[in-house]
């Protein structure tokens, strides 16, 4: 065989994995937490900040983790669906005020509607360390055993709220 | 009105590349003069269109017309006017607009300077590039407009990404891209050459000072980045191993190759092939990176925003340019000749080791750069890979090509001996040695990886000394004759020197910093104070500082050693109110023998911050290093044997002029 058609064939294998490349998601990682009990936590309500919640008051039903922080602007893109959503939504939405001042929080959810059961404060992102949270906003199903059975990083959109979480919540909802 | 002007244009450019890359080539192909020499014209003519196109869009950044949806998406009131300017290409349509731009530069270089090229030689040369430069703005017009229309218009921009709100921001992309876009000349070149079957010396000679000057630019570009985001992402890394750098990298590796490759098929008519195939390697690396940035197959710090579409084009374009380009190598390559043959030991072989090991390197990057997308392709998961792979891959190849670097200069053409090589360079070493362990000494710790890193840079000092001392001051010859001997040194030698010093100040930086930096993370308000290697940090103040766009918070921290002040330093965490985005604007002093590097972290409930104080033995040779480098390639360009021949066709032209 000619030697000099190597590069070529070389390059043609390459272009057939760019090309495949261009389907994947490099972003969508895989979080270790799936089907793992969610870590542990003890938060100050955004509201009442005198009062806490932890993982085990919020057990025997499942519900939505959504990590959200004032400061970050895909928040503001994903936070009319969770409005939306909220209305009708099978379980309860919490949301995890991230690396966050509390007045900005408040003011944040004054503004853009809240849709949040309650939000909990992480100020200084130590919840998120255990969630493994490395982008805002990211959300969290967990269900009613306290298992984390979804995560989704970054701001979530239509298809994926309709086509990935409602189905899951409808389900955990009827099943537990 | 403006924008659909700039628009237009971008159609005429279009049609006049399509001019510009068929007829010259069909006439070159069928030796019709008239046809060829349409080549020229129609490189300024769409040179003329581009860049009238690219300032139309910078008029509409600096108007503020937030009805140019790239215009909204990139910029803002508040912004400061250079930044606005530097905005034309801070998002992928402007940035594939400063792209499609230097291509034009360079073509346009090349009509002008490629009066003693035969004319199909310069026809094809033009051709070629007219042809990449179709397909960029097929590119821009079908997926990435920049002058679409947002209407109803913004009231307000989305403001320019804060990380890119930086003055050496503002001149990285374009010197990145004069780089990349260079290779686009010697690609060109290359392809004629296969094309028109005059593969010699003389086509050598005329690709080097357009080779050589691609690189300068890269090497500029490149240390600029890394210059860039040691000021600006706040930790102080200086090189991060990110798809994105390791994409323009490459293409500096395979450009460092060609350098080399080309002074053999030059000087000795060899490695012709290879020449031809690294001078297509190199600007496909070059495409290779631009797919990458925007197309989201790798995540990475720079990714422009991603569209499925965009990346389905380039990668369409990648496979037309790269495979009809290797499938033309395949087809022409086998009947140019080898060149004439050489020894085991002579600068060709160890110019070929060169080549190898710059070629294995840029190898290397590339797999590690792809690895996690081959994975994930073939499901076998998730991974990626970090700097350790880097750093051990590359310290693994560098060692021998540095020893090499030593030799190479000193030995002969064709055939040497060795034990007159061994017996010059031997003293070399040994000072290499005692110098590295000295250092290590006097640093206080000794460590093998560092001793290797100090070992290279010596080496290379030392062994380009005993070949300058044999040149000005050869055994039995005068001390009065120095400075005549130096005169005769030509530039290009000067040019090989400067830039082999750069890649020894650049190892001297690289080892003493990985070595001997410290670093620390302190918690401090006004009145608190830390200390490292002998200096002492004391904040002694705290305020907010407001900023055109943004709100900062500025600490003061003066810096003394033993009871001197020697600076004050002003680290800021900013707030970009548009976007919202925290940044850290690091604070540094710096001078030849170290940086001391402040930046703040997180602000703390008590009001306190978290403040990193770094201390950074010679960083600045790292990039000083590159400098060198840089003016090691403007030297060997401007070597007499260009400018000469430049200057007798400018003569024969007159001839003909007045005859």
């Amino acid at each position: 065989m000619n030697r000099y058609l190597l590069p070529l064939f070389g390059f043609l294998v390459l272009a057939g994995f760019l090309a495949f490349g261009l389907k994947l998601d490099p972003h969508e990682v895989p979080s270790p937490l799936i089907d793992k009990p969610a870590p542990a936590f003890s938060a100050a309500k955004l509201s009442q900040p005198d009062q806490r919640v932890t993982l085990g008051d919020l057990k025997g039903k499942a519900w939505v983790l959504n990590v959200w922080a004032s400061w970050c602007a895909p928040c503001r893109d994903e936070h009319p669906l969770w409005v939306a959503y909220a209305k009708n939504s099978p379980v309860p939405i919490y949301g995890l005020n991230y690396k966050d001042k509390n007045e900005a929080g408040a003011a944040w959810l004054r503004q853009l509607g809240n849709p949040y059961a309650e939000s909990l404060t992480d100020p200084d992102g130590r919840i998120g360390i255990d969630y493994g949270v490395y982008g805002v906003p990211e959300t969290f199903v967990i269900d009613s055993q306290g298992v984390v059975r979804l995560k989704h990083t970054g701001p979530i959109t239509p298809a994926v709220l309709r086509d990935e979480i409602d189905p899951l919540l409808k389900r955990l909802s009827q099943h537990g | 009105m403006i924008p659909e002007i700039g628009h237009l244009c971008l159609f005429l450019a279009l049609a006049v590349a399509l001019a510009q890359g068929v007829l010259p080539l069909v006439g070159a192909q069928r030796g019709q003069a008239s046809w060829m020499v349409l080549a020229r014209p129609l490189a300024h003519w769409q040179g003329l269109f581009v860049a009238i196109a690219f300032v139309l869009l910078s008029a509409s950044f600096v108007r503020n017309d937030f009805s140019v949806l790239y215009v909204a998406s990139n910029s803002n009131s508040a912004l400061p006017l250079p930044y606005r300017m530097a905005a034309v290409w801070g998002g992928h349509e402007g940035s594939l607009l400063l792209w499609v731009l230097m291509l034009n530069l360079w073509s346009v270089a090349v009509a002008r300077f490629s009066a003693r090229l035969p004319l199909p030689f310069a026809a094809r040369i033009l051709a070629v590039m007219g042809l990449v430069s179709v397909g960029f703005l097929l590119f821009m017009l079908l997926t990435s407009n920049p002058f679409d229309r947002l209407i109803p218009a913004a009231a307000d921009g989305r403001d320019l990404n804060p990380l890119l709100q930086d003055p050496g921001m503002v001149i990285h992309p374009p010197m990145l891209y004069m780089g990349y876009v260079g290779f686009s000349v010697a690609f060109a070149f290359a392809i004629a050459a296969l094309l028109g079957g005059n593969l010699d010396a003389a086509w050598a000679r005329w690709t080097r000072p357009w080779t050589t000057a691609a690189w300068v630019f890269l090497t500029f570009g490149i240390g600029l980045g890394s210059w860039w985001a040691y000021n600006e992402l706040g930790w102080g890394g200086w090189w991060f191993w990110d798809p994105v750098e390791n994409a323009s990298f490459m293409p500096w590796l395979a450009g460092t190759a060609l350098i080399h490759s080309l002074a053999v098929s030059e000087k000795r008519g060899g490695f012709k092939v290879w020449t031809v195939w690294l001078a297509i390697v190199a600007f496909s690396l070059s495409l290779l990176g631009t797919f990458l940035v925007r197309s989201g197959v790798l995540s990475s710090v720079h990714a422009f925003a991603t569209d499925p579409r965009r990346g389905l084009f380039i990668l369409g374009f990648l496979v037309v340019v790269i495979g009809s380009s290797l499938a033309l190598f395949a087809w022409r390559a086998p009947k140019v000749g080898l060149g004439q043959r050489f020894g085991l030991l002579s600068r060709e072989s160890l110019l070929l080791a060169n080549n190898m090991m710059l070629a294995a390197a840029c190898g290397a990057v590339l797999l590690g750069t792809l690895y996690p997308l081959f994975i994930d392709a073939l499901g076998m998961g998730k991974i990626s890979v970090g700097p350790p792979y880097f750093d051990a891959v590359f310290a693994l190849l560098m060692a021998p090509l540095v020893f090499v670097m030593g030799i190479g200069p000193l030995t002969r053409w064709k055939q040497d001996e060795a034990a007159p090589l061994v017996k010059r360079l031997a003293p070399a070493l040994v000072i290499a040695l005692v110098a590295a362990l000295g250092v290590g000494a006097w640093a206080g710790r000794i460590t093998l990886l560092t001793t290797g890193g100090l070992l290279m840079a010596f080496w290379i000092v030392a062994s380009l000394a005993v070949d300058l001392k044999d040149k000005l001051l050869p055994a039995g010859s005068s001390f009065r004759q120095v400075g005549h001997r130096a005169g005769q040194i030509p530039l290009a030698m000067w040019g090989m020197l400067a830039a082999h010093l750069g890649v020894a100040a650049f190892a001297f930086g690289v080892a003493m910093v990985k070595t001997y930096e410290t670093e620390r993370d302190v918690k401090m308000g006004p009145g608190d104070s830390t200390e490292i290697a002998g200096y002492r940090f004391k904040m002694t103040g705290l305020r907010e500082v407001p900023g055109p766009n943004y709100a900062a918070m500025q600490g003061t921290i003066e810096v003394s050693r033993g009871d001197r002040v020697i600076a004050t330093l002003l680290p800021e965490k900013r707030i970009y109110r548009v976007q919202s985005n925290p940044m850290t604007e690091a604070a540094v002093d710096s001078n030849p023998l170290r940086d001391l590097y402040i930046s703040m972290g997180e602000s703390l409930p008590t009001g306190e911050w978290i403040v990193r104080v770094q201390y950074k033995p010679f960083i600045v040779w790292i990039w000083g290093g590159c400098l060198m480098m840089m003016a090691g390639g403007v030297l060997a360009m401007s070597d007499r044997r260009y400018r000469v021949k430049k200057a007798a066709t400018a003569a024969a032209r007159d001839r003909e002029a007045t005859a």
